[in-house]
């Protein structure tokens, strides 16, 4: 099985699956049918596949493994390389793991050009993987872009009623940041001559050079995670966005922010990171504070998940720019265990909002009577979210608490905080929906989870309760790549270090 | 194998009650769930036969949990002679409760919910007792507060019941900050979590330091009072006490068992568990002190004032918590757990007693609506009165003999936080015997004051409902007797072996028992005392108390609304706390970021474009015109550049 170009059949199978669904004619309604099962089925398979690379994910060694290259465009010295280590694969599965998931939940919600809504999912799951495999600048730009073209239309086209706006932004916000990197991107093509990440990886640069391209990168990452201040597109895009759309934009796109630090500027930027950091800090630990706060406020469900988010993918930022074992692991899994989490609360609006067509809180209550099943499900991703130990979200937000307080105790004083007003906005959430006593009229002929949706959170539950009571597997893997990471780093530094004093 | 059967099989129970429950039924969901407990209470006595009496801990290895680095943690079970002790308490006082509720709760339409959910909450306490490692504790501690905003919210349909139960989640995540905080300070000294290796480098860290928020402090006195911040969440002291007596809201049942004898004494056992940490910071202990003794007689001035039945025991605990901090403050860890044990059983019976009078009265718990009960449900009475007398410490019953030593301890100490403790201690004991037999007499004498319909219906509780209580009953009147040699006499060394440290020089315990007669007679006088008070008050001259209050009006209203706390905390917390996130959405967000970032990007741009639209008037002349400025400066510029 090692021999067959896994990361590309896992990147391209569904735009293969896509080409078929772009093919089918014929009757709406057949169309429409053919559309979701083969884009479901191209998912699952995709899904299964993506499982190879784990299971021959060998955990010992920090290289890249499963690496594919071949020339591309030679001007440019530009490769179509690919790799994934410790860091990458499971976002990867993440990417394949969600996609089937979000065209279930689609089942029936989505009745209008369903076809071209499938064919954006699967080119979607085309670029996020391909995202995390890329191992070259210029394939990572055009992936790393590429998302936000479904992503952007899926919000623009199936959004709700003010989906214009969210759609404009989101791309507003992002593109910006974008448009920084990529002439990060060509700085460093220009001072180093070659896009190769790996190669990359290898050379170090000017530490002048540094502060500028670490800026550069930071605007495009801080608008994905989203960082406070930059995030105000993020509760907008969830809003309008239709439920899987949420849930890849929780799920995977917040991710690639994150990612991207853990793949470029720490170890590509070290002097720059390590001055940095502070900054990273205070304005993570802002937005632990003030989204939670604002979180309290809500009045829309979905805008109240979506601050969550940004809460906790503060969290992820804290860990990371910890540059501790405990710190960066924590981040990595804090970002899965959020993919996971976050997906499934946005999939829990989903399920209601598919029956009331609303969002707003008041206008539920007492669902527990006619829900007894949704409400259990509910409950387990409103623990997970809340952190509660046993569930994934413990886990990461721990370790990366672990790893802060060695840094800093005030750093960690400030972002335990979140753990107490995340229980209070997220008890507030479910005791408004879920509990008290059931007196609007509408809501009495709401029905339990169908077997589909019961299909989609089973899963959903397994993994959050499987990465909180054992998560060894998933610690496993990242183990040998953040160890190097973080050596790499430390040498960099110290050799920084040195320089600055013989200069002197 | 057998010792881990005993965590295992509550939570085997709670999956089968919790996710079969609709299928097998309300019958099976009992059966099973008890039937769990029982075996388990029966391998806990064994446990506490072996490990306690034979002096033989031992360690279950289960699996690995997280490794990240050093930070390495690993599922395990602690057999310890500590261990030994909670796990026995706790597991034969839900076993009871466990029986109780079946004929407590026969009227409720979710039964197995119910079941599942005592039996998870059990499954969850047992975990934090045996827990080897601090990570593995928490898991525990935050699971049976889970297990608790679950059981406060169990009539999920009113509003006091949830409004409760988040508070009870909110406070103590409070106090979890402060224990989790500790986590990551243990292990940032020790480089570990895992007991033993923390316990046996305790010593050399004895005078390590840490940079604690910019400060340079003893490392051990910032992690001892961290993780006491989390005891006093879990444990309802002064100033995180504000959620137990809002818990009442839930069931009688889970009254008993989560909010008197088990979860709320896990702040005790986290006090006793880390003895060998707390033993080498004087300062924390002192502060354990003075809280503990504060909130022993704060609670207890509340409690003289309570009208609701079961707010009286709520605040009682809360009180006689105090007790075991105060113990535990002055290295009399032993005492402390002492009571805990005690308490377990007299507390658990006086509050199912009280169920057994709700139940009687057809839910009713305003013991202004109650009186003259005595003679029509005499079982339910009687029992009444040997948990209120374990509970003042009259000699002979379980309480005497766990109170007194703490009492005598604090004397023993020596110190102005001791000597503080102690009068405190002395004060509250004689509050307790006083609300005790106003809540026996106002509950079971005088003229009914409900009315005919409800008299009529009182009955004696079925036999589920008071065999439980005898067993109880047992417990709080030989518990003490049977255990003081043991736990706190000669037998003590023996007893605890390694698992409780306390350091030479810290004899308050020793001192204990060489205390002045009159040191060990105050306790049991004034608890006569308070009884003969009571009696004087509520039976004698009913008038009396009506104008105490009229004349200490203040003070009465003072007290009648808990000091104000909840009031406090409202106003200074919660509702600022909100005001202050929907402030930051509509102006942080909407005006600041969202009008200087994109909207008002858009809306320059939008001028901008309108400014620019201008220029296209359709009027060649005018682009001509244009063109030639444009030809004239690039010209103009062509020449000074290249010229």
């Amino acid at each position: 099985m090692t021999d067959w170009p896994i990361l590309s059949l896992v990147i391209f199978l569904p735009t293969i699956g896509a080409l078929f669904v772009f093919l089918v004619r014929g009757d709406a309604r057949i169309v429409a049918r053919n559309a979701r099962m083969t884009a479901l089925w191209t998912s699952l398979i995709t899904f299964v596949l993506s499982l190879g690379i784990w299971i021959d994910f060998d955990t010992s060694t920090a290289a890249f493994q499963f690496v594919e290259r071949a020339d591309w465009i030679p001007i440019l010295g530009a490769s179509y390389h690919l790799g994934v280590d410790g860091i990458s694969m499971l976002f990867v599965i993440l990417s394949t793991f969600l996609t089937p998931l979000c065209v279930l939940a689609s089942w029936e919600a989505i009745q209008t050009r369903v076809k071209e809504y499938m064919i954006a999912f699967l080119l979607l799951e085309t670029f996020m993987v391909g995202m995390f495999c890329a191992l070259d600048f210029v394939l990572f730009y055009i992936f790393f872009e590429g998302v936000l073209i479904p992503m952007f239309l899926i919000i623009g086209v199936w959004g709700g009623a003010n989906r214009v706006y969210a759609a404009f932004k989101f791309f507003l916000y992002t593109l910006t940041g974008s448009v920084l990197m990529l002439v990060a991107i060509m700085v460093i093509y220009f001072d180093a001559e070659t896009t190769d990440i790996v190669e990359l990886l290898r050379l170090g640069f000017d530490p002048d050079l540094q502060i500028w391209l670490w800026l550069a990168f930071f605007a495009s990452f801080a608008v994905k995670v989203p960082m406070w201040p930059v995030h105000t597109w993020l509760p907008d895009a969830h809003v309008e966005a239709p439920t899987a759309g949420s849930v890849i934009l929780a799920g995977i796109l917040l991710k690639m922010g994150a990612y991207g630090f853990l793949r470029f500027s720490l170890p590509m930027l070290p002097v720059a990171s390590d001055f940095f950091a502070p900054l990273i800090f205070t304005l993570s630990v802002i937005a632990i504070v003030y989204t939670s706060l604002v979180a309290l406020a809500q009045e829309d469900m979905k805008k109240l998940i979506a601050y969550s988010s940004v809460a906790h993918m503060g969290f992820v930022t804290i860990g990371i720019f910890t540059v501790r074992t405990q710190g960066v692991e924590g981040a990595i899994v804090q970002m899965l265990s959020h993919g996971v989490i976050s997906a499934a609360l946005f999939l829990c609006v989903g399920v209601v909002y598919d029956r009331l067509h609303s969002r707003e809180i008041s206008r539920y209550g007492g669902l527990v009577h006619r829900m007894p099943v949704y409400a259990a499900v509910f409950m387990v991703f409103m623990l997970g979210s809340v952190g509660l130990p046993g569930t994934s979200g413990f886990v990461g937000e721990f370790l990366v608490l672990v790893g802060a307080f060695q840094v800093n105790t005030w750093l960690a004083l400030l972002a335990t905080t979140g753990i107490v007003l995340g229980a209070a906005y997220m008890l507030y959430l479910y005791r408004r929906v879920i509990f008290g006593e059931l007196t609007k009229e509408d809501l009495k002929t709401m029905t339990d989870l169908s077997r589909r949706e019961i299909a989609i959170f089973a899963p959903l539950v397994a993994a959050t309760l499987w990465m909180g009571v054992w998560p060894e597997p998933f610690l496993d893997v990242m183990h040998a790549s953040v160890a190097n990471l973080i050596e790499n780093y430390e040498v960099a530094l110290r050799a920084a270090d040195a320089v600055t004093v013989a200069g002197r | 194998m057998l010792y881990s059967l005993a965590v295992f099989l509550p939570l085997i129970g709670a999956a089968v009650a919790g996710l079969f429950g609709r299928l097998i039924g309300d019958r099976a969901s009992q059966y099973v769930t008890c039937g769990a407990l029982i075996a388990s209470a029966a391998i806990s006595t064994l446990i506490l036969y072996e490990v306690a009496l034979g002096g033989e801990p031992r360690t279950v290895v289960l699996f690995s949990w997280i490794t990240s680095g050093t930070f390495d943690v690993v599922w395990s079970l602690r057999f310890d002679q500590l261990t030994a002790v909670m796990v026995f308490v706790v597991s034969v006082v839900s076993a009871c409760v466990h029986v109780y509720s079946i004929g407590y709760m026969h009227h409720d339409p979710s039964i197995p919910r119910f079941m599942a959910y005592l039996s998870l909450f059990t499954f969850f306490m047992l975990a934090l007792v045996t827990a080897d490692n601090l990570l593995q504790l928490f898991f525990g501690w935050e699971g049976v507060g889970l297990c608790s905003y679950f059981l406060i919210g169990f009539w999920y349909d009113r509003p006091a019941a949830n409004a409760a139960a988040i508070k009870a989640f909110i406070v103590n995540r409070i106090g979890d900050f402060g224990f989790a905080l500790g986590i990551m300070g243990v292990f940032l000294v020790f480089g570990s979590i895992e007991f033993s290796t923390i316990f046996s480098a305790a010593p050399e860290k004895a005078d390590a330091t840490i940079a604690f928020l910019g400060y340079e402090a003893h490392a051990l006195t910032v992690l001892c009072i961290l993780l006491f911040i989390g005891a006093m969440g879990k444990s309802a002291q002064l100033g995180l006490h504000t959620w137990l007596p809002d818990a009442m809201e839930g069931p009688t049942p889970v009254s008993a068992l989560i909010h008197a004898a088990t979860m709320v004494t896990a702040g005790v056992f986290l006090v006793a568990r880390m003895s060998p940490l707390f033993e080498h910071s004087p300062a924390a202990l002192t502060v354990v002190v003075v809280i503990g003794a504060a909130t022993a007689f704060f609670a207890a001035t509340i409690g003289l004032c309570q009208n609701d039945i079961k707010r009286v025991i709520a605040y009682s605990t809360c009180s006689q918590l105090g007790y075991m901090f105060f113990a535990c403050g002055v290295s009399a860890y032993s005492a402390g757990i002492f009571h805990l044990m005690t308490h377990a059983f007299f507390k658990a019976l006086l509050f199912l007693g009280a169920g057994s009078v709700i139940h009687a009265m057809s839910s009713e718990q305003d013991m202004r609506k109650m009186g003259g009960l005595y003679s029509l449900i005499p079982l339910t009475y009687g029992l009444m009165w040997v948990g209120s007398l374990a509970l003042a410490g009259i000699p002979i019953f379980a309480g005497f003999y766990s109170k007194d030593v703490i009492i005598e301890s604090a004397f023993g100490a020596h110190t102005l936080a001791g000597d503080f403790a102690f009068w405190a201690g002395i004060a509250a004991a004689f509050m307790t015997a006083f609300y005790s037999w106003r809540l026996l007499i106002m509950t079971f004498h005088g003229a009914p004051r409900a009315d005919e319909r409800t008299m009529a219906h009182v009955h004696e509780s079925p036999k589920s409902m008071t065999v439980p209580l005898i067993v109880l009953a047992i417990g709080a009147v030989f518990s003490g007797m049977l255990g003081y040699h043991y736990f706190v006499g000669d037998g003590l060394k023996d007893f605890w072996g390694d698992s409780i440290l306390v350091l030479p020089g810290h004899d308050a315990l020793e001192n204990a028992h060489h205390s002045p007669l009159w040191v060990i007679a105050l306790p049991v006088v004034v608890a006569v005392a308070g009884i003969a008070l009571a009696y004087w008050f509520y039976m004698l001259r009913p008038s009396i108390p009506g104008e105490v209050a009229g004349r200490f009006g203040a003070i009465y209203r003072f007290l009648l609304n808990k000091w104000y706390f909840d009031e406090l905390y409202d106003r200074i917390f919660v509702r600022p706390a909100h005001r202050i996130g929907r402030g930051l959405w509509k102006e942080g967000d909407g005006t600041l970021i969202d009008g200087l970032g994109p909207d008002g990007l858009s809306a320059v741009a939008r001028v901008l474009a309108r400014r620019v639209s201008m220029l296209q008037s359709g009027y060649v002349y005018h682009y001509a015109f244009a063109m030639l400025i444009g030809v004239a400066a690039f010209v103009t510029w062509y020449l000074y550049a290249h010229g």
